[in-house]
């Protein structure tokens, strides 16, 4: 692992890489919004808006994968102190706090035709918005120092203690009783979701995912520049 | 054990020394309750229904106040690395300053609070749910203060940046805290709203000292 830690072999893999996982992920979008839209049945209950689900539910699984890579990377810079993995951390943090963001706003979609209202204060939801928050909060946190390093190191800290949010977000619906409905695909005795809106949901999480992969690669290459930009700079000035 | 205590009691000395700061955080709560009859209006029903959210959120924006000093002025005069040097682990010295935090800034708000619960026409069977939620909750402030405190050392805006990582961090905290207060003013059981804090307390007694010293160590290097 720490063979990739050099920032020239990683980027020559990254950028071979990129092309593929750009084409994956429109290939993957574009067949999932089809069967998504088109080609998988309205649910006997919520009619067509069950849809939303398809953009709904992977936008929550990236968000959570997302933070998780976020804090892992983050050990990993506080433990070998690899700049790359620190500027993986803040990579992937905007890009988290979207997926959130996107997770917040369609769960509000659908929550206004299937419950009546756009937004409850129920465990959940109150949740995955404490995640929205740990993510400003992680942004706000590592550009508040002077010295990067020293940002970096911080906000891994941060975000290794705000990892206790992501199993109460994921075990939420179990604890408390609340209107979002209870975990369907990951179970212990299967999934109870129907098989026909079980593909469109799992092609749109591939294409959620390899979309994450895309942004990490691109943020990256953004903030590698920016970081070599600032090192020339101070050399310059020395 | 010398060098824990005498943490704690070097911050009470410079906290009693410069008691204008202690009064300070009373003087916002004091100054912040009072706002809400003003803005709301004297109605005794309508306050005696925000009254459990208005203590309670007001009592964690009055201990915010205090947390980007808890560790900044020591790095800044050396005293950090002193303490550092002196042989107690990073996280016993979170856990004596958060003790310490606590005496100067939680224990105060928690006496201030049953007052402000009269001016603000609080129910009578609420108040032993509201000295109890305070007195569960308020050292879960100091202790997640702690660790916010030290991981802002250094950083500019220092006092807004632990307001912003910690609140959300103590949501929970207010949630339980605040349905305790109004279970008891329903005349509805308020023992598992308790247990609810008393085991966030528990879990942060021995977790956010160990964060707090990472926080700490990262901001010595």
């Amino acid at each position: 692992m720490h063979r990739f830690a050099n920032p020239t072999r990683f980027f020559r893999i990254a950028n071979a890489v990129l092309p593929v996982l750009a084409l994956l992920t429109v290939g993957l979008f574009g067949v999932g919004l089809y069967y998504a839209l088109f080609n998988s049945p309205a649910d006997y209950q919520q009619g067509e808006t069950v849809r939303i689900m398809y953009v709904h539910v992977p936008a929550a699984w990236s968000a959570l994968a997302c933070y998780g890579a976020m804090a892992l990377a983050g050990a990993s810079f506080l433990i070998w102190k690899h700049t790359l993995a620190d500027l993986a951390a803040r990579a992937a943090a905007p890009i988290g706090a979207g997926f959130t963001a996107i997770a917040l706003a369609t769960g509000a979609l659908w929550g206004q035709p299937m419950w009546g209202t756009w937004w409850v204060w129920d465990a959940r939801l109150t949740s995955v918005l404490i995640l929205f928050f740990l993510y400003l909060g992680y942004i706000a946190l590592v550009n508040a120092f002077d010295d990067p390093d020293r940002g970096g190191r911080a906000g891994a800290v941060l975000a290794l203690v705000g990892l206790i949010n992501l199993p109460i977000i994921r075990f939420s619906v179990d604890w408390w009783n609340t209107l979002h409905q209870p975990a369907s695909v990951l179970r212990m005795d299967g999934p109870s979701i129907a098989p026909e809106m079980l593909l469109p949901l799992l092609l749109m999480a591939g294409a959620y995912f390899s979309l994450f992969g895309v942004l990490m690669i691109l943020r990256l290459r953004a903030l590698f520049a920016e970081r070599r930009l600032r090192q020339l700079r101070l050399a310059a000035a020395d | 054990m010398t060098a824990f205590v005498g943490v704690i009691l070097r911050d009470l000395r410079l906290a009693r020394r410069q008691g204008a700061d202690i009064a300070m955080t009373l003087a916002f709560f004091l100054v912040v309750v009072s706002l809400f009859p003003l803005g709301l209006g004297p109605s005794p029903d309508a306050l005696a229904r925000i009254a459990p959210a208005v203590l309670w959120v007001t009592a964690l924006l009055a201990a915010m106040l205090s947390f980007d000093r808890l560790f900044q002025q020591d790095a800044d005069d050396g005293g950090l690395d002193q303490l550092a040097l002196a042989g107690l682990p990073l996280a016993l010295i979170a856990l004596a300053k958060a003790i310490a935090h606590w005496l100067t800034t939680g224990l105060p708000i928690l006496i201030l609070a049953p007052v402000m619960a009269i001016m603000l026409n609080l129910q009578a069977d609420a108040y032993p749910a509201l000295i109890a939620g305070l007195a569960l909750g308020t050292p879960v402030v100091s202790l997640f203060g702690t660790v916010g405190a030290a991981l802002v050392v250094g950083a500019r805006r220092a006092g807004v940046l632990v307001a912003l990582i910690v609140l959300p961090l103590l949501i929970p905290l207010l949630i339980f805290g605040v349905s305790a207060i109004e279970a008891a003013g329903a005349g509805l059981p308020v023992r598992s709203h308790l247990m609810f804090l008393g085991a966030i307390l528990a879990g942060a007694v021995p977790l956010a000292p160990l964060a707090a010293g990472a926080a700490l160590r990262q901001a010595l290097e």
